[in-house]
Formats: C-alpha cells, structure tokens, sequence
C-alpha cells in the first residue's frame, strides 16, 4: 500500500488535519480532500499555471508540490482572495471591469500570481505585467483584458491600500 | 440605449462565480460512490493488437473492472460517426472507416485507446493500467497528408483505398484551366497550414452515472453541444434512448471546437458506469489531451491567382490535401470543403473559381473544427495569393485588394456563398487610419537603422458564420439542422429564465442573452438569468460554434420574446380594462394609449399566473414561449487586420509591434465582449502564424505533445492591440448580427506572415515562423538579392 502521513497546515485561515498518501499532490489535496475545486489544473507539468496558489504568501504550483510539502504551511486559494462573503479583493473588481476572463479556468491562477506580484511591484508598466504573467496560459483572452486589469487594480489598491 | 440593454458594455453575469474560484466545471463535480477511469492508450500510431492481458492488472488494489474493445463490441455499443456526408466528384460517398470508442483488433494513432481501468481510486486506476500488457505487432506508419496517397503508403482503413477519403471538387477545372492559359499574370503560392492543437485550458472531462431504478444515465461532460452529444450517443452508439439518457455541460473552460465533438472517453465513461454499477469518471490530463481532442487545420495546398495588366483578379485555383487523422471525427469532413471552398472569393469579385480537396487519413489524431474551421485556411490561401500577386505586379497590396473588392451587395460568389452586406474598403480605410499606414515609411527608417527588418501586412478576411440554414446544409450532406432554440420563462413576480440550445464556454451568453431580454421587456438584468447545458432543462438544441449563438441563438431568443410580448399584451389589455389594438409596450410598461394608465411587466405577469382577470378559454394562463429560429443565410463578418512586425536579423526573432482590427460584425450587442472576441482570436491566430505547431515523427509520435515543446502564445507575445468596428446589418436575421467569435483566427495568420515576408523581401515563409524559419529566410533573401 502507498505510504500515508499526517499533515496539519492553514487553508485561507482555516486548519486541517488529514492523513494523505505522501504521493498526493498539492492541487488533488485541495480540490479532492477539502472540496477547494477553484484551484483548477490545466497541464499537471507546471507551465500552465491555473493551479497557482500562495505557499506562505508565495506563489507556487500546486501541481508540483505534494501535500505533504505543505505539513505547518499556509496555503491560499483563489477562495481565499475576497476579503468577506460579500466584498471582492480590487483585483477581483479589476478583473470583472475590464473583462479580464472569458471561461474562467485560468482566473484563479491568473488572480493568486497578481496578488504576489502586485504587492512587490505596486506601480508596474505594462511591460513588466505581461512579463509577470507570462508563466500563466490563458486561450481565451489574448491577455489584453487581464493586462489592463492588473494595471487598473494596481491603481486602485495603491488609492486605497488594505 | 439602456445601460444594460444592447449595445451596453454591461460587466458579464458570470464573473462573480469564476473570479471567487465558485464554478462548476466537471472534474469538480463528485457522485456518491464515485470510481475513476484511467485509459490504456496505444503508445504506437499504428498496429495491430494481437491480445490483451488483464488478469495482472485486475488483481491491483481498488480495481473494479478493466474493459477493453472486444468487450464493448459484444456489448453491441456502436461506433462514432463523422455526421456530415461528402460525396467525391465522381459521385461515391465519403469512405467513413469505423471508429469503435475502443480499439478493435487494430490501433490507427498514438494515443488510441484500447483498454480502461475502473478502479476506486484514479492512482489505483493508474497503477494498474501500468500492469495491462498489450502485445502490439507494430505497422509502418503514415502521418504526412502529402504522402498518404502515395503507391506503397501503409493502408489505414480497408474500406479507404490510398487513405483516400474523398476527392471533392468546387467549379468548372476546364473552365479554369482556359482562364489561367489566357491570363496576363499569375501568382502562385504553395503553403502548409500548420496543424493546430486547441489547448483549452479545461482538459476534456466526463462523468457518467447509472440510475438502476430509472434505468436512466447522467452524463456531465465538457460539450459545446450537450443534445448533439445525446442524440449522437443515443440515436449512433446506442447507449441508451434520449429519454433515459441527460447530458449536463455545466461550466466549460474554453472550447475552440474541440469540445463539439462526441469523442471515445464519454461513450466508455456510460457503458462502463452502467456495467461497473457506480459513477465513473475522466478527466484527460494535458498528455491525453494532446494525443486525443481532435486537431486543427493541417492543409497541403498549391494555389494560383490570374490577374489581367489592370491588377484585376480574372480567376483562382486551389488544390488541397487535407489530413483527416486516424478516424474521422464528427464534422470533420464538412471543414476543408463548405467551411473552406466556399469561402476562397475572400472579399473579392473573382469570376472563376477552382478548388479540388483530397481529405486523407493518416496515423495521427483526428483533425476536426478548429476556432474558424475552414475559413483561416481559405483565408490564409486568398490573402498570401493577394500579397505575393500585389508584389510581382509592383502594387501597393491596399491598392490591389481596393481594385477587386466586392462593392454591390447582395453579391453571389462562384463558389455559393452569397455575400449578403459589407463594405469592405470602408473596413480597410478605417484600419489603414488607425493604424498610420502612412507613417510606416518613416517607422520602417527608423527600424533599419538600429540594424530591424521591419514589415507590414494585410489580412482583409471574410467569414461564413451562423451556422446555418437548415435546409442548405441539409442539401450539402449535414446530418442535422442548424437552428436554433429558446424558451423565455416567466415567473409569476417578473422575473424571467431564458432557456437556449446554445452553450456558453467563455463567451459571455449570461450576459448577453440577458441583455436581450433586458432591454425588450424593459426589466433589470438581474432580473433575467440564462440556463443552457442540460439536456433535461433545455428542449433540444445545437450549441455553439461557427459564431452562431448571437446570430441564430438570439434570434431565436427574440422571436419567442415577441410572442411572450403579444400574449402579455392581451392579458395587460383584460387587466387594463382596454382593447388589445390600444396597449402599448415600451420600457417595461403596458399602457392604454393616450392615458396614464399603466401597468409594470411584473403586474402582467402576475395576472397572466393568477388568471382571474382574463377568459381562460381565449387565453391560456401563464407566460411562457418557446421558438425555433432557422437562419434565411450564413452571416458574413469581414474586416481588416493590419500587422507591423520587426525582425532581428542575427537570430530571426519576429516582434509584432504593432496591431489594428476593425472588423464589421454587424449590430454589436456587447463592445467588451466582442473586444475580447476580437483579442483572443487573434492570440490564436498569432500562436499558429508564430509558435504552435504539431510535430509527428515519421513513427507517428507526437513530438510536440506537451506545452514543454509544443509553444503556446503567452502576454509577452503581444503588444497591446487596436480594436475598432465598422457596422453594416446584418439583413438575413432579425437582429442584424454576424458573430465575433472567430474573426481573429481567420484573419491574423494572413497578417502577420504578410508582414513577416514584407520585411524580410522573400515570399516562401511557412507557419510557425519560429526565429529559426525567419533567420533562414532573411539569410535566403539576401543571397537571391546578392545574385541578382
């Protein structure tokens, strides 16, 4: 039988324990294990990056790390960017104004990749967003929309920092 | 205009769900008791499979059935059909080879299935699938279409000789030849339209349940067309009949076609759910998806463009080989000819048109409908022939497509299409002032002096979309009608469920089907929401693609509005003590002309539930309509695209600089959307003219089969692009629209290799013009010059 370990670690502020197969990855735990199903896997070899999740704030491919990596880490999901039930992170906001999505699957790996990247580089040019997110394939938008959403929820969190 | 209703930039409905991680695709769909599935697939493209040993495999852990091929045949499910009919010039039919969901006695393609591990778990499924031992007798394999039909090419099909599957033909070949003879000049090109992988970012997915007690199956699966899948699975294969058989499309990541067709993996997920007795579950990761969704394009062809001394364009003559793949898929053979031929007049008068097309087989995966499907082949063909005939004639290639532009509509091409409204110069003017076209003489200086080749091109494309008047595809060999269907519900308190056939998978049908709705009763959109995807909700529909849900899917949305409009305006007239004559409907309100009294849509609908006001004998209770709409026409968007390219010379390296759309899409009901229509076509058109190609090996291995080596478009690869529109009416439906949903996959590849060839002075550039190709053709244009 695959070996088993227990591992305790944070999800979007909440604890769990579980006993997982040591070969189970990051994105199945997520979304198999605790029902997170907005972390989405588009390729499983770590270039498409719509399973792009913060690991202790950094953003990191959920299908390359096992589970069991993340044993006393935080983790953050796209279910996890809205500051409440009813209010939306800016880049959220910027993302639904300048159609920044067509059919969604990238969305969350495009989102938690922004956030990091938005926070360390909180006044980009255009240039430097298409390079920040040039390791995240989106079919549908051609990128122009989550451009311009990257550099509008810049403006807007720089106006109105968290 | 309303800020929701049409023309209204309103943010998409949709978004909230999608950007808090909140939607529903399949793979995050889970039934009680769920198993998963894991396919054995054939690691050669082509051989015979002379036994299958499962008994090792069968004893892993969790395994709870293994199936294979000759199980399904004596199960009696049937075969997946192409469901288009073709017949060659010499009146045979297509030869359909059959195409069992898994493989008998025979594998045609790498990736082929042949066996599948049901098991509790999908690493127990995996690991065992690892202990299935095939013994494969391995035949020589054929996966160029150029050499399919070549004496002595390994033989695919038995009932396909030469891998021929037809040999079709459009116009009068003695009538072209005499115009070619006599003709002043002639251009000729010779392209490969590159094979395409779609690469949704959802992989294909399927989840099938059995209902013992109903005797009923669900299947939740990734479909642009959840009834066709139903009525292909039911009516074809003979899974189960339609009424014991729901197909539920629930949110769909991206689709580009590849998700129209009835592919193995969702046949094998039902018939293994009902013999396995628990819910049985897909999802391909990339790997599969690369070596199963059905490719794109892959064309051979040889075109030439006649043109008398005054630049006008006297005939055209295209042959083409076409690679079907291993099988054929669902409309694959209606692609390289009513989706392709017809369509070679581009925006131009041309008096004779010749096209015959070779469809093959070869030992790859099946090549079907692929964002444009046909048409960024025949554009590909018409624009390189304008471009190179522009240049031999010393003519500005603006000036060259000016001189032959279709300028009188209704316009009836040689080669069927009638070209219902356009205004095609108007398109290009308003694309060359955008852009300063005038200005790139002096950028091209500046260019050359920091060592650039710089380079502009054209793409002045057209498209047949709407797909489709019944009858006409009916008499072209479709095997079904392409109308479209919707239901308007409403609700006693006024709210309204639209129920369409068609299916949304990024394109925003929430949002702007909704809008329709807003704006012609006059209520909120909050107060609408739009239900597709589930064949027990929906009455029967076609789904989406060939940009049709605007066009064929809203019209038929209206005209059930309209009858919704009539019935309410008897009640309103009952409940308003008036005659019927006196009612008027305007923003949300019945009202007794010429008085103030009035009454809101909700209080009619209301009324229309309670019935105590209205004779129920004349009238029946409630508020609901249904309608059929069957399109008169294809709708013809067209438009300009202009690309500016700069090239390093030392590595080849292509730069687009700059980019100008102006499309004419006729009535537009949502800008943002339709811009990001525009935005996303043309990244997959750059992708094919730049990056994206299909590589097989002789062997038939897929050597670009992960996004490791096959190069997706990524932000970086695009400079911010200029979208505009030119409007002309749509006249063959009620609300005047042509569809966006293609445009910028037909028209960039044109483009951008027209500004690759500009630049570099050299005409023989073949798609993905990598760093590599453009280096070669800088290098070669230099020599041909230097000889000169």
């Amino acid at each position: 039988m695959p070996h088993s370990r227990n591992i305790a670690l944070t999800v979007n502020g909440e604890r769990y324990e579980r006993e997982v197969e040591v070969r189970l990855m990051l994105a199945d735990f997520l979304r198999h294990h605790l029902g997170l199903t907005g972390t989405h896997l588009g390729c499983e070899h770590g270039v498409c990056g719509a399973c792009t999740i913060l690991l202790d704030g950094r953003s990191a491919r959920s299908c390359l790390l096992l589970a069991v990596q993340c044993d006393g880490h935080d983790v953050m999901t796209v279910e996890g960017i809205a500051p409440s039930a009813d209010a939306l992170h800016p880049l959220q906001e910027a993302f639904r104004d300048h159609h920044g999505l067509q059919c969604g699957f990238c969305t969350p790996g495009m989102l938690t990749t922004l956030i990091e990247f938005l926070r360390e580089n909180p006044d980009p040019t255009e240039e430097e967003v298409r390079i920040a997110i040039s390791g995240n394939l989106c079919r549908c938008t051609g990128y122009q929309g989550i451009v311009a959403a990257a550099l509008d929820a810049a403006k807007r969190m720089q106006a109105a920092p968290a | 205009m309303s800020a929701t209703g049409i023309g209204a930039s309103v943010r998409r409905k949709e978004d909230q769900r999608f950007i808090t991680g909140k939607g529903h695709y399949t793979d995050d769909i889970s039934r009680p008791g769920q198993a998963h599935a894991y396919f054995v697939r054939s690691p050669h493209a082509h051989a015979t499979v002379r036994g299958i040993d499962t008994a090792a495999a069968s004893a892993k852990p969790g395994v709870l059935a293994i199936l294979t091929g000759a199980q399904l045949a004596a199960d009696k499910i049937g075969n997946l059909i192409c469901g288009w009919m073709i017949h060659s010039k010499d009146g045979s039919p297509m030869n359909m080879a059959p195409h069992p969901a898994l493989a008998a006695g025979k594998v045609n393609h790498a990736g082929d299935a042949v066996a599948v591990v049901i098991a509790e778990t999908l690493a127990q499924a995996r690991d065992a699938s690892e202990a299935v031992k095939v013994d494969y007798q391995v035949l020589p394999a054929v996966v160029d279409p150029a050499k399919a039909q070549a004496k002595g090419a390994p033989q695919i099909h038995e009932g396909a000789p030469n891998n021929t599957i037809y040999q079709w033909e459009i116009g009068d070949s003695a009538a072209a030849e005499a115009v070619f003879k006599s003709a002043k000049h002639v251009a000729t090109v010779d392209l490969i339209n590159n094979r395409l992988v779609p690469n949704a970012l959802e992989p294909r997915a399927a989840l099938a349940e059995y209902d013992d007690g109903a005797d009923s199956l669900t299947l939740w699966n990734t479909s642009q067309n959840p009834h066709v899948a139903r009525l292909v699975i039911s009516a074809f294969v003979g899974m189960a009949p339609e009424h014991k058989l729901r197909v539920i499309a629930p949110d769909v990541g991206g689709g580009f076609g590849s998700k129209i067709f009835i592919y193995p993996e969702e046949v094998v997920c039902l018939w293994a759910a009902r013999k396995v007795g628990r819910p049985v579950k897909w999802t391909a990761d990339r790997s599969e998806a690369f070596l199963t969704d059905c490719h794109g394009r892959d064309h051979v062809t040889h075109a030439e463009l006649a043109l008398d001394d005054n630049g006008r364009i006297t005939g055209m003559r295209v042959k083409t080989i076409a690679n079907l793949g291993a099988y054929m898929s669902t409309f694959s053979s209606a692609v390289p000819t009513y989706l392709y031929a017809t369509l070679l007049s581009g925006q131009y008068e041309i008096p004779m048109i010749h096209c015959a097309v070779d469809a093959v087989y070869t030992n790859t995966v099946p090549v079907d409908a692929y964002r444009g499907a046909g048409r960024p082949e025949a554009t590909f063909v018409v624009e390189r022939l304008i471009e190179v005939a522009a240049r031999q004639l010393g003519l500005d290639p603006a000036e060259l497509r000016r001189r032959n532009f279709v300028k009188t509509f209704p316009y009836q091409t040689v080669v069927a299409s009638l070209y219902d409204a356009g205004d095609y110069n108007a398109s290009m003017k308003k694309a060359m002032d955008i852009h300063d076209v005038k200005g790139f003489g002096k950028r091209r200086r500046v260019s050359a002096r920091s060592g650039k080749l710089r380079g502009l091109g054209y793409s002045t494309y057209i498209e047949a979309c709407g797909v489709a008047p019944s009858a006409v595809v009916g008499s072209l060999g479709a095997g079904v009608g392409l109308w479209e269907s919707a239901e308007v519900r409403v609700n006693p308190a006024g709210t309204v469920e639209v129920l369409t056939g068609c299916h949304a998978h990024g394109q925003g049908h929430e949002t702007t089907f909704a809008q329709l709705v807003s704006e012609r009763l006059g209520i909120p959109i909050e107060q609408v929401s739009v239900v597709h995807g589930d064949t027990d909700k929906v009455q029967f529909g076609m789904g989406t693609y060939g940009s049709r849900s605007g066009a064929v899917g809203m019209s038929a949305i209206a005209k059930a509005l309209d009858k919704v409009e009539a019935k309410a305006k008897k009640i309103a007239a009952h409940l308003l003590e008036a005659a019927e004559a006196d009612i008027v409907f305007q923003d949300g309100k019945f009202t007794v002309a010429g008085t103030d009294k009035s009454l809101a849509f909700g209080e009619v609908a209301l009324g229309a539930y309670v019935a105590h006001k209205f004779p129920t004998g004349e009238i029946e209770p409630g508020l609901k309509e249904g309608a059929f709409y069957d399109p008169t026409n294809f709708t013809f968007p067209a438009g300009c695209h202009i690309c500016e390219i700069e090239i390093d010379q030392d590595t080849g390296r292509t730069e687009i600089v700059a980019w100008t759309a102006v499309d004419d899409f006729g009535v537009v009901i949502n800008p943002m959307i339709v811009e990001g229509q525009v935005h996303g076509g043309i990244a997959q058109g750059v992708g094919q003219a730049l990056l994206e190609g299909a590589v097989y090996d002789a062997d038939g291995q897929l050597v670009s089969g992960s996004f490791m080596d096959y190069a997706m478009p990524h932000a970086e690869n695009f400079p911010s692009i200029k979208v505009d529109t030119t409007v002309t009416k749509c006249p063959s439906n009620p609300l005047g629209i042509k569809g966006c949903g293609e445009a910028g996959a037909i028209a960039a590849p044109a483009a951008v290799i027209n500004a690759i060839t500009d630049a570099v002075g050299h005409e023989n550039v073949t798609m993905p013009a990598t760093a590599q190709v453009v280096w070669a053709a800088v290098r070669k244009a230099k020599a041909v010059r230097a000889a000169a």
